[in-house]
Parts: structure tokens; C-alpha cells; sequence
């Protein structure tokens, strides 16, 4: 549909001007936020325009103790807490259900629909819903403050396994047929042929998945005591009633700007495998 | 290179049987070529000899071994698929080697494989694009270099060319025969095109619905078909049948006309090639004609057997002009007789 109306050109733009503000302006709000002293965010009018305070507070932020007249982590290392979880859980994620699609896909064992039927039903029971027996059985594994216990419990997924086992079944049976001749056994088959012809389909699922673990923020709340352990989404919310002041909104919205980076650097680095993963078909 | 033997070979989905016990020797070095109308157990028979469907009774032996139980990659085969299934994410040369590099062969014997095979298939230049980006006749000859590079005791294609169009198949069948002459692979060839199977194999085996109606050189197969379904699968356009009765010599048709010709008693089936009639005022076959197809370098005249509705065909060399509504006579000399049992189907004369 290519037409040529210059007013509907004109309304269309600013249309999507208001709707680029509209998102853009907090986040510009929480920049400008971060480039100025802790007194100069208490005083109204609230600061439009940049101040001169980045770096310090981006070293604050970053390598001190957290708030004044509070014993938290430093950020990076809340960053790292994060990044090992939203890692953990994309990767354990496209892991685990390449294998299960796999399995279901290409081999004949018994209560093969049982096993396909138990997996779609967890599609149903999400971390939230089994937040409780799920807390129980983690903490009687001795996994509270645990990597381990941050990330496993998100793992197993119902949706990714079912994405692969379509990416799997639009691949011609000859394709196996002529592996078989060739004399690839299973494993080599599933390394050699089904993951390079899955690629970008897990580049995109990469993606959706890192946000989806960067952005856990209930259940490391659960189960994270010891502030070494703390991600940075949490933490954001602890820092605004933390001290018994009035929040330091410098600090605080460095941190926001902190949180949001990773997952921006993800989908803009990945952004055309991910978008070729969601659209291609040729197989 | 290998003799192959199917001794009585059957294979059942479930509670249905799709083969019903096929026989067969195939020598060293000859192509064979099952064929047979889509359905007829044509596939499933190459992939049982492949090792990709299991064996529900009988034996395939390759060379001196049985092979039923070994995995495909052991029965020193190699197979070309009717979509290629080439890797679309390896090169041309990536997927000539693949096979051999699991197999474990050094680097320097695996690239001279592939690059002789590369020649043979003029694909020299081609080797390091990805199969998206060859044609269709591209592809087929990588599929065949794949099967070549192995150096097998048995080639075994699955309508390699049905993907093609019309004048590259042709061009292709060629190449085959000529590949398949020079290396003196033993071949067994699927396909669903009688001119194809005609043209290509040493020997045709004729399937129908799971049994092997005939198995034998293109030409007995055509002057000499076993049964009415070989008879009308093989040649074009297709045999005429008629129903006709033996008496003292002569084959009485539908319409009391008598052609001189078979013996003994009964009710037969009487054959006639289009191409075998002809033309001939006096003759005993009369044919009311209906409508014409000139093709050129020869006429195909449709009609009925005067006096019946069976419908006929006759095929006459040159350009004719023949009135619709006309009735013309046709003699059939003795040697162009089929007759066949009109209850079993099967070749008496
Ligand atoms: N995996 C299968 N399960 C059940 N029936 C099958 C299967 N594969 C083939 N068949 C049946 O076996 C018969 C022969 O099939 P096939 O060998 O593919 O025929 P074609 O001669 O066209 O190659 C067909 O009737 C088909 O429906
Ligand atoms: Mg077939």
C-alpha cells in the first residue's frame, strides 16, 4: 500500500513522534537523573537538561557501597549476579529444550506422547504458581544463595521446546535419511545438522530468553538473603526504601540506566539473526 | 562392485502388507530400474535395500552378505533423493566430504575424491557455494557427486529427476546412463516414467501394487509383456484392449470380425499396440474414427471398434487426412497379437 498524501504522511510521523516521547522521555528523565548530584534531585524544578555528575556517579554506583547508611553489594557485582542468571536461564533453556525436541522429533521410545503431553502441561505451571513447593524444594537442596538455585527452577520450558520441535519437523526426513547414509549417528546428526539449521531460530529465542531472565525479579527476591547475591532488578526496588532518608535518586536511576543496558546490547547486537529466526522459512 | 539378491521380500505398515514378497538378482554392474504407477511399493523397496525402512520378511543380500540388520552407512550404498536433500548449510565441497570425513579418511583423500568427482560432474567452480545457490540441475549433479565420492558398491536412486523440467531431465537421464556405464556401479533406479525406465535401464523390474509383474530387458518387457498391466503401463500411447474369443486359429472380436492369429480355446484379451496396426483396406480390425491428433511425425486416430463401443487407438506414421465418421480397415500381423487370459490377466501366446 504505497499512496502519496502528504497530510497523511504528516499525521502518521507526528503520530509516531508522540508515541517515540511518550517512551523516551522517562528514560531520558533517568538519564538526566544520573548526571546530577544527590541535593540538586531533591530541589523542584526537576532538572530537565544533563548535568555534570555522570562519572561520579557512575564510579559511586558502580564500585561503592552501595547507598549511603546501607551494607549492600556494589552494582557490578549485582550486574554480575544478573548476568550469570539471565545466562544460566537462556542457555540452560535452549539447551534442555533442543534436547527434549529432539528426542520427541526423532526417536520412537515409549510414552513418547506421555513425555510430549507432560512437558505442554508445565506450560501451564509457571514460576509464579509454583512459587511455594518450588521455594521448598529448593531450599531443602540446600540452593538458597546459589547460582544454581537462581537459575534452575526457570529453566525447563515448555514454549521453547515446543518452537524447536517445529523447527525440527519443517526439516525433510531425507535430511536424517541422508545423514543415516553417511553414516552420522544421532548425537553427530543433532550437532552436524540440526544446530546449524537451527541457528538463528536459537539466536532469536536467545534473545527473548535473556530479557526474560535479566528481568526475573520474584524469584531471586525468594530466595537471595545475602546481599552478594543480589541482581540488579531487585536491588532497584530495595534501594528506594532502604535508607531511612529521602531516596538518593542519582544513584538509583544510575543503577535503572545500569539495568537496562544489557538487555538493549542484546537485542541490538542480535537483531538480524533474531529477526531472520522469526521470519525465515526456507529450510 | 556387487551382485545384489531379494529373495522374497515383504513389508508390512501396521496390519497392511505393501510388498508382497519380491524376488529378484541383480548382476554386477547393471542398472535396474523398478517402475511402476505411484503407491506400488516402488520407494519402499529401494529403502529397505538402503536400510532406512526394516525388512518385515524375506533377504537382501549385497555382494556375498546378508545386510538386512546393518545400519545404512555399513551396507556400502549410496542413495540420491528426489529433493537432493543436500545440507543447505554446507558448501558443495562440505557436503561431498561429509560422509567421507565421518568415515575418518585423511584430509588429502578426501579433497581428491571430491574434486575428481567434481570433475566428472563439472562442478569444479561450484564447490564452494552453498546449494541455495545452484539450479535444479546443479543440485541433482551435486546429489550425484555426494554418491560418487563414497565410491559404493551400489548406487540407488529415488525419481532422482522428477524435480527437473522436461529438457534437463532428458539431458540428465543421459548423464546417468553414461556415469553410470563408466563407473560400472551397480544401480537400481525409482521411477514412475516408462519413457525414463525404457530408455535408462539394463533391466525393468514392473511393480503393481506391491508384486512384480515383470522383470526383464526393456524390449521383452515391451514385445513381450506378462500381464494386461504391463502390457498397457509400458509403451505410448497406452495398448488397446479388446475382448475377443480363440476358435480354430483366429481371434473372434466383439463385433464377429476375425484376425488370424492364436491358438486353442476361450476368452482372451487380445492386445494391439497403436503403432503395430496397419492401415489396410481389407483388413479385419474396422475402426470408426472419431477424432485426430496430428503430432507431426505421426497421426493418432481415436475411435471404436465398428459395431462396439471399445474405444481404440491407432498410430500412423506421416501426416494423414482422415475424415471423423470414416471407418478404415487395419490388419495386425501375428507377431503384434497379445493375448492374455481374460480372467488372470497373464500372457498365453
Ligand atoms: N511410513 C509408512 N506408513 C504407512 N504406510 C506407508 C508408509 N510409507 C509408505 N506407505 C504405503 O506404502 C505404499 C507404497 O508406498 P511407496 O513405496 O512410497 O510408493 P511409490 O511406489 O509411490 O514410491 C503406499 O500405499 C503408501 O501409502
Ligand atoms: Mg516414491
Amino acid at each position: 500500500m504505497v499512496e502519496n498524501r502528504p497530510w497523511l504522511a504528516f499525521f502518521t510521523h507526528v503520530v509516531l513522534l508522540i508515541g517515540i516521547a511518550i517512551i523516551a522521555l522517562p528514560i531520558w528523565i533517568t538519564f538526566v537523573a544520573a548526571t546530577h548530584d544527590e541535593i540538586r534531585m531533591t530541589q523542584v524544578p526537576l532538572p530537565l537538561l544533563p548535568g555534570d555528575q555522570f562519572w561520579v556517579n557512575l564510579k559511586a554506583t558502580l564500585f561503592g557501597r552501595g547507598l549511603s547508611g546501607t551494607e549492600t553489594a556494589p552494582v557490578w557485582l549485582m550486574m554480575l549476579n544478573s548476568l550469570v542468571m539471565a545466562l544460566g536461564i537462556a542457555l540452560g533453556k535452549i539447551a534442555i529444550s533442543l534436547l527434549s525436541a529432539f528426542a520427541i522429533v526423532y526417536f520412537r521410545f515409549p510414552f513418547r506422547m506421555g513425555f510430549f503431553w507432560m512437558i505442554f502441561i508445565t506450560l501451564m505451571l509457571p514460576v509464579e504458581v509454583r512459587i511455594v513447593p518450588t521455594f521448598e524444594v529448593v531450599a531443602q537442596l540446600g540452593l538458597l544463595n546459589s547460582y544454581a538455585g537462581l537459575t534452575i527452577p526457570l529453566i525447563a520450558s515448555a514454549t521453547a521446546t515446543f518452537m524447536f520441535r517445529q523447527v525440527f519437523l519443517t526439516i525433510p526426513d531425507e535430511m536424517l535419511e541422508s545423514a543415516r547414509i553417511d553414516g552420522a549417528g544421532p548425537m553427530r546428526f543433532f550437532f552436524d545438522i540440526l544446530l546449524p539449521l537451527s541457528r538463528t531460530n536459537i539466536a532469536a529465542l536467545f534473545v527473548i530468553l535473556f530479557i526474560y531472565g535479566w528481568n526475573q525479579y520474584l524469584w531471586p527476591l525468594l530466595i537471595t538473603t545475602d546481599s552478594d547475591m543480589t541482581t540488579i532488578v531487585m536491588s532497584i526496588k530495595q534501594m528506594l526504601e532502604a535508607a531511612e532518608q529521602s531516596p538518593q535518586w542519582n544513584i538509583i536511576m544510575m543503577t535503572a540506566l545500569l539495568a537496562m543496558l544489557p538487555p538493549v546490547l542484546v537485542v541490538v547486537l542480535m537483531q538480524k539473526l533474531f529477526v531472520k529466526g522469526l521470519t525465515e522459512t526456507e529450510k | 562392485m556387487a551382485k545384489i539378491r531379494l529373495d522374497n521380500l515383504r513389508k508390512s505398515y501396521g496390519g497392511t502388507e505393501v510388498l508382497h514378497g519380491v524376488s529378484g538378482e541383480i548382476e554386477d554392474g547393471e542398472l535396474v530400474v523398478i517402475v511402476g504407477p505411484s503407491g506400488c511399493g516402488k520407494s519402499t523397496l529401494l529403502r529397505m535395500i538402503a536400510g532406512l525402512e526394516t525388512v518385515t520378511a524375506g533377504e537382501i543380500h549385497i555382494g556375498e552378505r546378508m545386510v538386512n540388520g546393518l545400519e545404512p552407512a555399513r551396507r556400502d550404498i549410496a542413495m540420491v533423493f528426489q529433493n537432493y536433500a543436500l545440507y543447505p548449510h554446507m558448501t558443495v565441497r562440505q557436503n561431498m566430504a561429509y560422509g567421507l570425513k565421518i568415515r575418518g579418511l585423511p584430509k588429502e583423500e578426501i579433497n581428491r575424491r571430491v574434486e575428481e568427482a567434481a570433475d566428472i560432474l563439472e562442478l569444479r567452480e561450484y564447490l564452494e557455494r552453498k546449494p541455495r545457490q545452484l539450479s535444479g540441475g546443479q543440485r541433482q549433479r551435486v546429489a550425484m557427486g555426494r554418491a560418487i565420492v563414497r565410491d559404493p558398491q551400489v548406487f540407488l536412486f529415488d525419481e532422482p529427476l522428477s524435480n527437473l523440467d522436461a529438457k534437463l531431465r532428458v539431458q540428465m537421464r543421459l548423464e546417468i546412463r553414461k556415469l553410470q556405464k563408466r563407473l560400472g556401479v551397480t544401480s537400481i533406479y525409482v521411477t514412475h516414467d516408462q519413457v525414463e525406465a525404457m530408455t535408462l535401464g539394463d533391466r525393468l523390474m514392473v511393480l503393481n501394487g506391491g508384486y512384480v509383474e515383470q522383470f526383464g530387458t526393456p524390449i521383452e518387457v515391451y514385445e513381450r509383456p506378462q500381464t494386461v498391466f504391463v502390457a498397457g503401463f509400458i509403451g505410448s500411447p497406452a495398448m488397446n484392449f479388446l475382448p475377443a474369443e480363440l476358435s480354430d486359429g483366429h481371434v473372434v472380436l466383439g463385433n464377429g470380425a476375425r484376425v488370424p492369429g492364436g491358438a486353442g480355446e476361450g476368452e482372451v484379451t487380445l492386445g494391439l499396440r497403436p503403432e503395430h496396426l496397419v492401415a489396410d483396406e481389407d483388413g479385419p480390425v474396422r475402426v470408426r474414427v472419431a477424432l485426430m491428433e496430428q503430432l507431426g511425425a505421426n497421426t493418432l486416430i481415436h475411435g471404436v471398434l465398428e459395431g462396439t463401443d471399445q474405444e481404440m487407438v491407432v498410430s500412423l506414421h506421416g501426416i494423414r487426412d482422415i475424415a471423423e465418421g470414416e471407418v478404415m480397415g487395419f490388419s495386425a500381423p501375428q507377431d503384434a497379437l497379445h493375448l492374455f487370459d481374460r480372467r488372470s490377466g497373464r500372457r498365453i501366446n
